[in-house]
């Protein structure tokens, strides 16, 4: 149950009350809803993207009137069960100062979740980011499209197999292996040695030009 | 609305609109922001904002940093309160350590974010007054922001990124002279203040500018997300410093200012009477300022002194490890808020319990509140739409990160 395991810091009564909300959401959705240790105050909950909507729905008559964030995590190289991406959802009561955290894991094969911007109009700039930034798909939005990188842009810049530098390409893995690898003492020379045609100047690793092409 | 944009048409009932093009670069604008707006005659009818010009990668940038390093991209957020952005996220570190840092480096911090709260809304008075045509109040407001950034400069070493907090306690420990300099400015502060609300408070052409302008209801509020001045505008006392005090904000007297009405005139009146609540605050920080050390103990944490460094084989190899690698942070995760100037900024922290950050998201509240201004926009003038915006007080560093 909620509150098993190792709860960091104070147990103040707004903490428990939402610990509380949690355990009525596990005993309401059973399986899709799995209850998390509580770390540092805020009552964490494992939500299945099936029930996302209409837990969030019950959150916010509960009284969390605030779609307080929308943000991505990319746990890259996580073994089954769990998933490769995480939906983090930190919602607010701002009259009972209570706050709860919706993680909803997201399969990389098909990374899809409902949207809840009609509940909360905040979760609609929020969503576009996540999906401009990691590809998750919000179903149900009236207007996903990109909203920070260009409208032209090839892949999804937060996600963990995204270089931090690099060209458009860079996400390649050919382009991977030059850019980040260029130096080969011993052996063969690789696909990456000077004159190759990659864009990495040769015998400084990681050290290319910034921006796009 | 973005798709086949009209300049100029009529629609079904006859009536001839317009869209207007505003930005990315225009001094109304406070930043690099876009905005689309659809006109019939003057008034609004809709309006669309375009962000993501200043997006730099900072969370991205963080995961590839080591956890003390990773401040000072995070500081350039928001570039008119870095220390707001430092502190936020060195709380969060220090949570997943498990750190208690001493009382002194507490109070240091809420001081200086604290004088930083004025500079940031000083900044904003300044060019909303512009904006609006009182040029003076621009001068005003930023000749008295100087005294702050002097402060700044003197203590950390910069002006406008200082990167002053550190996972467990400060870069430096604060100069001899500052005691002597914030309490010269806080003395000078309520004649300053006093001038500028002799300004703007009873100017007729500025409260019709801005009464009734752009309001919003506290429900409404809710649902975009506001957190911040153009929360309490509404009447909602909800400030993180009262709610969830972190760094030692319950020791501190202040009263957090509401409004009433959601409008530009209402957020105008809350910044203002914040400007005064933090001035209280930072005078209590300063007269009760502990003595003692400015940074934790743990040679894991943080750097040897130099001194020691050069005779303790021991303080060499803690300088080494921490310089080339840093430290590991348990796995965990944090949810860290305090309040920005502009509102709630939030620091979700990941670590997988290595020397760098698995994911620093960052709520930044610029990019909510920005969110709500076409449904502020909408059904008033179009010059209006400059006081709006100003009121808003958006930072684009930090909505675009």
């Amino acid at each position: 149950m909620a509150g098993d395991g190792v709860r960091q810091g104070a147990a103040t009564p707004a903490v428990e009350a939402s610990e509380r909300t949690v355990q009525r959401l596990v005993a309401r959705f059973g399986p899709e809803v799995e209850p998390l240790p509580t770390p540092f105050d805020v009552p964490v909950v494992k939500v299945r993207p099936g029930a996302l909507r209409e837990v969030a729905a019950l959150l916010k008559e509960a009284g969390y009137a605030m779609l307080l964030d929308v943000g991505g995590v990319d746990y890259l190289g996580r073994r089954p069960p769990e998933e490769r991406f995480e939906v983090v959802y930190h919602l607010l009561d701002v009259r009972g100062l209570r706050r709860i955290r919706l993680r909803v894991p997201v399969p990389e094969d098909r990374p899809e979740v409902p949207t809840l911007s009609d509940l909360w109009p905040s979760a609609s700039w929020a969503e576009r980011e996540v999906f401009d930034l990691f590809g998750i798909r919000f179903t149900g939005h009236p207007d996903l499209r990109r909203i920070l990188m260009p409208d032209d842009w090839e892949g999804h810049p937060l996600r963990k197999d995204f270089p931090l530098r690099g060209s458009r390409q860079a996400g390649t893995p050919q382009a991977l292996r030059q850019r980040f690898f260029p130096l080969r003492l011993d052996g063969p020379p690789g696909d990456a040695a000077p004159g190759s045609g990659g864009d990495a100047p040769a015998g400084r690793p990681g050290a290319g030009g910034e921006g796009g092409a | 609305m973005s798709e086949a944009r009209r300049e100029l048409w009529v629609d079904e009932t006859g009536q001839e609109r317009m869209t207007v093009s505003i930005g990315p670069h225009h001094p109304s604008t406070h930043g690099v922001l876009r905005l689309i707006v659809e006109l019939d005659g003057e008034t609004i009818t809709d309006a669309e904002a375009e962000i993501g010009f200043l997006h730099t990668g900072i969370e991205k940038h963080a995961e590839h940093l080591t956890w003390q390093q990773a401040i000072t991209v995070l500081d350039r957020m928001d570039y008119l309160s870095p220390l707001s952005n430092n502190l936020g996220y060195v709380l969060a570190v220090e949570r997943l350590l498990g750190l208690e840092v001493p009382r002194r480096v507490q109070y240091v911090r809420v001081l200086l974010t604290e004088l930083q709260r004025i500079a940031s809304h000083l900044v904003w008075l300044g060019t909303h007054g512009l904006d609006l045509g009182a040029q003076s109040i621009f001068f005003y407001c930023f000749d008295l922001r100087e005294g702050i950034l002097d402060i700044l400069e003197e203590t950390t070493g910069a002006r406008m990124n200082p990167s002053y907090f550190r996972v467990g306690g400060l870069a430096q420990d604060i100069p001899p002279t500052f005691a002597r300099m914030v309490d010269a400015w806080l003395r000078e502060f309520p004649k300053r203040m006093a001038e500028l609300r002799a300004i703007l408070d009873d100017n007729p052409i500025w409260l019709a500018r801005v009464k009734r302008i752009g309001a919003i209801s506290a429900e409404q509020a809710l649902a975009w997300g506001l957190t911040g001045p153009n929360l309490r505008a509404t009447g909602i006392g909800y400030d993180v410093r009262k709610a969830f005090p972190y760094s030692g904000y319950e020791e501190f007297d202040f009263e957090v200012p509401v409004g009433e009405h959601g409008d530009v005139y209402d957020r105008y009146r809350v910044r203002m009477a914040e400007m005064e609540q933090s001035a209280r605050i930072a005078r209590q920080a300063l007269d009760g300022l502990p003595e003692g050390p400015w940074r934790v103990e743990d040679r894991k944490i943080v750097l040897p002194p130099k001194e020691e460094v050069k005779r303790s084989m021991e303080a060499l190899i803690h300088h080494f490890k921490l310089v080339s690698y840093g430290f590991d942070v348990p796995a965990g995760e944090v949810y860290q808020a305090i309040e920005s100037p502009r509102g709630e900024i939030g620091f979700y922290v990941v670590s997988d319990g290595g020397n760098r950050p698995l994911r620093v998201r960052v709520r930044p509240p610029s990019f909510y509140n920005t969110q709500a201004l076409p449904a502020l926009m909408r059904g008033h003038l179009i010059a209006d739409m400059v006081a709006i915006i100003a009121s808003i007080d958006p930072v684009f560093g930090e909505v675009d990160r």
